[in-house]
């Protein structure tokens, strides 16, 4: 490529003091990097560096079968690792046409609702702690714990679960399982009020966090920008509402929607899916009806040669699996479109003019996966 | 009435008049001086390493947490072993760095909270230096450590660091105000700025209880803009780990860390016992008006006691509130200093100058 | 919500060349690569379609052709449509940017970019966002990695 495109287009000026937030840095979560030129505490753009995780999955998708893929979405978001596979899952099933059990769609969306608690509850922890409350972070992994005891029971593993293959499940859940996750809601139906009383209703919180960060309803679609993320600027983008799959159209939930699009408001969807997210799960818990836990798949999966599409809702937004097959048992080409990644680089548009401190308490409030950026 | 209290006076003053014999004055003195230093230097450094421990063990219970307990018994020893490992750990040189001032800073941080410990009163007689000016003199000497922290930023060459002393230099500044001016509310009280008249001037009575409400607002704020003063958290912009990485002493390694480390819980000690030998009457026994019965009673709980319950009560109000709130933003820091703590500090001042003119107080 | 004849006569308006593989599981418009930005500006603006979210935008290489792929949604009537842009020349492939029309297709552009070599007219800061400068263009086919040889 020629060299007058690589340069950068934004000339930096000699006063300018610019700051590397990452790639290493205890607010980006991972390996991110943010460019932030500073005047005073005041932050005038950032410009996010990103890369420093890419792995190459799509390009890696294309040498293994559908099964083997399975193991590598969990590395995306690991945080709502379950919800990736299930992507993949339905995209190879709606191809081959293959109809799974209602037992598998109930068991996969109560863990989905599990998955988005611990992924919730792991955002709150490190929300806190981006904005110097260090006690949240232990409130939020003491409830966590539960959810994963109730995954490692089940599964054998605690955050990477590989545990959807195409056609239902790797086998049946544990037999305590419906007992324990009953035990849970109980419990943390308990625990999430003393969240509240914590950090949401404390002076200093909000003063952090409202009014700072203002993203419009038509920023958010502009950017791409899906999830609680989005909701909280009033923008419904919720798919298990608008597209239903598993056992969505068979629950009642809301979707929670702010208007006022600043971080406050992005906080209070958070906190209103963890109540959803138990609602559907205890409709769900007990209707779980008897059946296979799988449904027949062939050994080798070759999808028939054509195009497909499917986007499901992860913890942080709207996930999309594009697969292009040309019949064999590799897909010839896998796109992820990642929730995190739009959600990204929406960044500079809400930090700039705001405090350092401001931008920390953004980055925490679009929640963001770095593996799920770079994938 | 407080002839029951012991006075430290009599042991230090049979150890004077040994040295004395034995030695020429001048000599004596210099002992006195080696001795008082040795004393204080093992003090401080057992002090901090149980400042460090304590604050473990209390944010671990408010985290839901065991905190240290591999170490010794209850972890007690936990520590020392750190302080081990920061003792042998390698001090990296930062390229670069005005290196006079690198090493420099973490020295200023430290004298500066040793000077201050010399004028706080442990107990009856047991007080290094007493002035006629004592409040004033620990104010004065503990502001020297934004010194070093200025220093520290600047030296490491580096960006962060750069803006964490900034941020430390604006705030202590800020916040040195509202720390006088609540300090000075008792002083208009008791009248005198030293620190044992102070303590006597408490012998019927706190100032918390005996000033009213004025001395309990002096205290509220004397409590958070000391927080502000020593960078402990909500207030601790200046290393705000979120924002800054580690702030000031981002560039700081092995025991130079840990001078930093050392000086902080230091000044944490040396602001709560400020605060409570001038608002919660220090080694003075907690005494009600006339109540000689009652007032003896309490006289026999020895007066070093009185003062570490105190002084660790307030270190433990300061502790909790670190580990309860969230970070303040700086704007939200200066205008909490500037518009609410100053002004209500200098009404409150007004306030306390009329009572006392027409003697209202207890 | 439009259905796939509605869509199509919309379409037909804008870029009459345009073209509608059958038996798709979305809607999916084939367009000449000079027109996509006047359909994109089109499809958004046009108060039917309302198609003022762009999902993803990617890119196959098909070894005889590449081709980019845009997927849309309207937040106001939650249908999808799938545009493509079929580039014969696989040495120097362009496409006009729709950067101007979704903000977020700047950064998607990129990524296309980084890792097809696909480049944008128009892009405001067309480099590259994963890998280095010298890198190869990973997801074409015919790209060989001589250090980390993994053939299966």
């Amino acid at each position: 490529m020629s060299e007058e495109i690589i340069k950068d287009v934004i000339v930096r000026e000699n006063e300018d003091y610019i700051i590397n937030m990452g790639p290493q840095h205890p607010s980006t979560h991972g390996v991110l990097r943010f460019e932030v030129c500073l005047k005073g505490e005041t932050v005038k753009y950032l410009i996010p560096h990103i890369g420093y995780i890419h792995r190459g999955i799509e390009k890696m998708c294309e040498a293994d079968t559908y099964q083997q893929i399975i193991h590598l979405t969990d590395r995306m978001d690991y945080l709502s690792a379950h919800i990736n596979n299930e992507a993949v899952c339905m995209v190879v099933e709606e191809a081959m046409q293959v109809e799974v059990p209602e037992r598998v769609k109930y068991i996969r969306t109560i863990l989905d609702e599990l998955n988005r608690l611990a992924s919730h509850q792991l955002w709150w922890c490190a929300f806190g702690m981006d904005l110097g409350a260090l006690t949240a972070f232990f409130y939020g992994l003491r409830d966590r714990e539960h959810i994963l005891d109730i995954f490692e029971e089940s599964f054998g593993s605690r955050l990477l679960h590989s545990f959807n293959t195409p056609g239902g499940l790797m086998h049946d859940v544990h037999p305590n399982f419906q007992k324990r996750t009953k035990e849970f809601i109980t419990y943390f139906r308990k625990k999430l009020p003393e969240y509240d009383q914590l950090l949401t209703g404390n002076i200093i919180f909000q003063e952090r966090v409202k009014g700072v960060g203002y993203m419009s309803r038509e920023k958010a679609i502009a950017y791409g920008v899906t999830g609680p993320s989005a909701r909280g600027s009033n923008l419904a983008c919720d798919i298990r509402k608008i597209a239903p799959y598993g056992a969505y159209d068979k629950v009642q939930f809301n979707e929670i929607l702010m208007t006022e699009g600043d971080t406050f408001a992005r906080y209070q969807v958070r906190m209103g899916e963890m109540w959803e997210s138990m609602k559907i799960i205890e409709q769900l818990i007990d209707n779980i009806p008897e059946g296979d836990f799988t449904a027949k798949m062939k050994p080798i999966i070759k999808l028939p040669a054509g195009e497909y599409f499917k986007r499901v809702e992860t913890a942080r937004g709207e996930l999309a699996v594009y697969v292009v097959s040309d019949g064999n048992k590799t897909p010839y080409r896998m796109k992820f479109r990642s929730p995190n990644f739009s959600n990204l680089f929406v960044m500079n548009e809400l930090a700039a003019g705001g405090k350092i401190a401001d931008l920390v308490a953004i980055s925490g409030s679009l929640d963001l996966v770095i593996p799920d950026i770079d994938r | 009435m407080s002839s029951k209290i012991y006075d430290f006076s009599s042991l230090t003053g049979s150890i004077d008049a040994a040295l004395n014999s034995w030695m020429s004055p001048g000599l004596a003195v210099l002992t006195e001086l080696v001795i008082i230093g040795l004393v204080f230097l093992i003090f401080y450094a057992l002090l901090g390493l149980f400042l460090v421990y304590l604050e473990r063990k209390v944010c671990a219970v408010i985290q839901n947490r065991v905190g240290p307990n591999r170490v010794g018994k209850w972890g007690l020893l936990q520590t020392i072993a750190d302080l081990i490992k920061l003792l042998m750990k390698e001090l990296i040189p930062i390229r670069k760095a005005d290196h006079l001032l690198f090493v420099l800073a973490p020295f200023i941080v430290i004298i500066a909270s040793f000077m201050a410990m010399g004028a706080v009163p442990f107990a009856k007689g047991l007080h290094v230096l007493d002035f006629n000016i004592g409040v004033f003199y620990v104010m004065a000497v503990s502001s020297l450590g934004v010194v070093g922290i200025l220093i520290a930023g600047w030296s490491s060459n580096s960006k962060y660091p750069l803006i964490g002393a900034m941020r430390s230099g604006a705030q202590i500044v800020s916040y040195e105000l509202s720390v006088g001016l609540s300090l000075m509310a008792i002083v208009v009280f008791s009248g005198t700025m030293s620190l044992s008249g102070i303590i006597e001037s408490q012998a019927d009575g706190w100032w918390i209880f005996k000033g009213h409400i004025p001395a309990f607002i002096a205290f509220i704020v004397f409590l958070i803009a000391s927080t502000a003063e020593i960078n402990r958290g909500p207030f601790d912009l200046a290393e705000a780990e979120s924002e800054l990485t580690a702030g000031f002493h981002t560039e700081y390694s092995g025991i130079k860390f840990a001078f930093f480390f050392l000086a902080e819980y230091i000044n944490m000690f040396i602001v709560a016992a400020l605060g409570a030998t001038v608002f919660l009457g220090g080694w003075m026994p907690f005494h009600i008006g006339n109540w000689e019965g009652f007032n003896q009673v309490m006289d026999y709980i020895p007066s070093i006691v009185w003062f570490f319950t105190k002084t660790f009560f307030i270190i433990y109000v300061i502790m909790w509130f670190k580990w309860t709130f969230p970070r303040l933003r700086i704007d939200q820091l200066l205008t909490l200093e500037w518009k609410f703590l100053l002004p209500i500090s200098m009404f409150n001042i007004l306030l306390i100058a009329f009572l006392v003119l027409m003697h209202w107080h207890f | 919500m439009l259905n796939k004849q509605e869509l199509s006569e919309i379409i037909l308006k804008m870029v009459p060349e345009a073209t509608f593989p059958e038996g798709t599981q979305l809607t999916e418009v084939i367009v000449p690569a000079e027109n996509i930005l006047a359909l994109a500006e089109g499809l958004k603006n046009n108060k039917e379609t309302a198609f003022d979210y762009l999902i993803s935008l990617t890119a196959v290489d098909f070894t005889t052709n590449m081709t980019v792929v845009y997927h849309l949604d309207s937040t106001q009537f939650r249908h999808l449509i799938v545009l493509k842009v079929v580039l014969n020349d696989r040495e120097n492939p362009l496409v006009d940017s729709v950067s101007s029309v979704w903000a977020t297709a700047e950064f998607h552009e990129r990524e296309v970019f980084d890792l097809f070599g696909i480049r944008f007219n128009n892009h405001p800061n067309l480099k590259r966002l994963f890998l280095e400068d010298d890198y190869g263009f990973p997801l074409r086919k015919d790209f060989r990695d001589e250090i980390n040889i993994i053939e299966r």
